[in-house]
């Protein structure tokens, strides 16, 4: 039956396969290649080692100061969006009247593109600061919790949902058992609740992670970096550095791959927290 | 219910209603000032429209007449189809062929596929331009099979994981009674997985319709989209911007998001916790 099927590689994996390799794998091996060079187009590229690397981190304070304003940013907001989140999880699953429209409500904005997001915030954000008589690009940090708020209004629905997927899975005689034995409600949340949930914390606090690092179009949308780069995160100032200097297209792929190796070690590292629940359980 | 249990609940439902209502107010904002006169929307932001300044349905005409939004509109909706379409059948289809035939090949490209989910876009971006650029890819129809390549990975590893936890027989019955594998595949095994299919059809489409920088870097303002054509409005506007017409081309973007969640909320939401759960 397997030997049936065999022959048929070409029709079932080589459509999927052939675009994958032509949009990612080929792009993804030239791109570890170029940065190593240096390069306007990819015929131009002359082998120059680490060279780009060290520009980056050296004559390049863009991209530190990217580097740095990401992990506030993602710190930030995955403790922000994770503690809403949860909190609404454990009230629309106390059988209150409304819970579906609730649901629906705090859900929608994480539908919603992320440049259309970007502008809506700005002209909030803006019409906020102006009653003050300056916007949004006058200082970084009004720039930072924009983001923040931001994020929080698109994402904490969306975590909300996978909460409450969760939390619906505690069993309730467990719950009911702990009251009848005398336990209060911050004991039964503490010791059953938390415990039972923890696959979907683990997913949650992955999801945030990563949408806040490798957040792109938001970034543009809200404050294009302003003032002076100092809001740009790091997948912005890669763009920046590829699309806004000449002559830096090196720069640009070496900042790219050291942002694909820190995206690969969070993941790598989510990938042997939950495996190793996964056993324990 | 005791007193007690009353009045929290009562607490709870008035404190939702009211960060109900703080969630929907920057799209009320937005929704009120797409009727006012582009000169009002600066000064007064947060006023609801009066006799002065509403202007009725000016903002759209004159939003959609210099931005372009209804070929872009269209253009968006024909690409989110079309790679919706081609990844659902393409990546079921290659879903089914690696989980079965077990080979070394097979498993490599599935560990391939896996790989790519963590990959960054910013490390494939400039090569991956130059590529599609090269092979021709940077038009409307060209892009779909940039965005089945993209798309690959997740939608992948999500049927991989249900065509794991069919049984073979009804496939062997199948294929002993003469139906060649594509047959098989669309008669018997596509069917069953129409929950999945589902689920990666939603996700594909929330994230293609709202995709910027790949539209941007392939299609550019020739071939805008609607999140590229919000972008060119602002960035080539350089302060003068009409934000009356820029407000209805937001409201112009949101309503078919809105709509197509109030009408699917159930597998929208269903589909978002499989993925994240499975991804």
């Amino acid at each position: 039956m397997e030997k049936n099927i065999k022959k048929y590689f070409p029709a079932f994996v080589l459509p999927t396969f052939i675009s994958f390799t032509v949009v990612f794998l080929i792009p993804f091996f030239m791109g570890i290649y170029l940065s190593f060079t240096e390069f306007t187009t990819v015929e131009s590229a002359t082998w120059i080692g680490f060279e780009n690397y060290i520009r980056a981190f050296t004559k390049d304070e863009n991209f530190l100061n990217a580097l740095w304003f990401t992990i506030k940013f993602t710190v930030v907001s995955v403790i922000t969006i994770n503690i809403f989140a949860f909190s609404l999880a454990l009230l629309l699953t106390k059988a209150l009247k409304g819970t579906t429209f609730f649901r629906t409500v705090f859900f929608m904005p994480n539908l919603i593109g992320g440049i259309v997001l970007g502008y809506i915030w700005n002209l909030l954000i803006n019409a906020i600061l102006g009653v003050f008589g300056f916007d949004i690009t006058y200082d970084a940090d009004y720039g930072f919790w924009g983001l923040v708020f931001l994020l929080n209004w698109q994402l904490i629905g969306y975590m909300m949902v996978i909460y409450i997927a969760g939390l619906q899975n505690v069993p309730r005689d467990l719950k009911e058992a702990a009251k009848i034995d005398g336990a209060s409600s911050f004991s039964i949340l503490r010791n059953i609740t938390i415990p039972m949930v923890m696959p979907s914390v683990t997913i949650c606090l992955f999801l945030t992670l990563t949408n806040s690092f490798k957040l792109f179009d938001q970034n543009l949308a809200l404050t294009g970096g302003a003032p002076a780069r100092e809001t740009s995160m790091l997948a912005l100032d890669i763009y920046n550095t590829f699309y806004g200097r000449i002559g830096w297209q090196g720069v640009g792929q070496a900042k790219a791959v050291v942002f694909f190796l820190i995206v690969a070690i969070i993941a790598f590292v989510q990938l042997k927290i939950t495996g190793r629940k996964e056993v324990e359980s | 219910m005791n007193e007690r249990k009353r009045l929290s609940n009562t607490f709870s439902f008035s404190f939702l209603l009211l960060l109900s209502v703080v969630f929907l107010f920057p799209l009320y904002l937005v929704v009120i000032n797409s009727f006012k006169s582009k000169f009002n929307i600066i000064s007064e932001p947060f006023d609801f429209p009066n006799e002065n300044t509403f202007v009725g349905l000016e903002n759209y005409i004159n939003g959609i007449n210099s931005s372009g939004i209804v070929g872009a509109f269209i253009r968006t909706a024909i690409i989110t189809i079309g790679s919706v379409l081609a990844i659902v059948v393409f990546t079921s289809m290659t879903a089914w062929y690696i989980t079965r035939v077990k080979s070394k090949v097979n498993k490599i490209i599935y560990y391939l596929f896996l790989f790519s989910m963590i990959v960054p876009f910013q490390m494939v971006m400039f090569t991956m331009t130059d590529v599609c650029y090269r092979l021709g890819l940077n038009s409307v129809l060209g892009i779909i099979p940039v965005y089945l390549g993209f798309g690959s990975g997740l939608s992948v590893f999500m049927f991989s994981g249900f065509v794991k936890s069919l049984p073979r027989e009804i496939e062997e019955a199948a294929m002993i009674d003469g139906c060649s594998p594509i047959k098989t595949f669309f008669y018997v095994v596509f069917p069953i997985l129409k929950p999945t299919a589902i689920t990666v059809a939603i996700l594909n489409a929330m994230w293609i319709w709202n995709d910027f920088l790949l539209p941007y870097l392939l299609l550019g303002s020739a071939d805008k989209t609607l999140s590229v054509a919000i972008q060119l409005t602002m960035q080539g506007a350089y302060g003068a911007i009409d934000w009356g017409g820029f407000m209805s081309m937001l409201v112009l973007a949101i309503i078919p998001i809105v709509i197509f969640y109030l009408l699917c909320q159930k597998y929208i939401i269903k589909g978002v916790i499989d993925g994240a759960v499975k991804g």
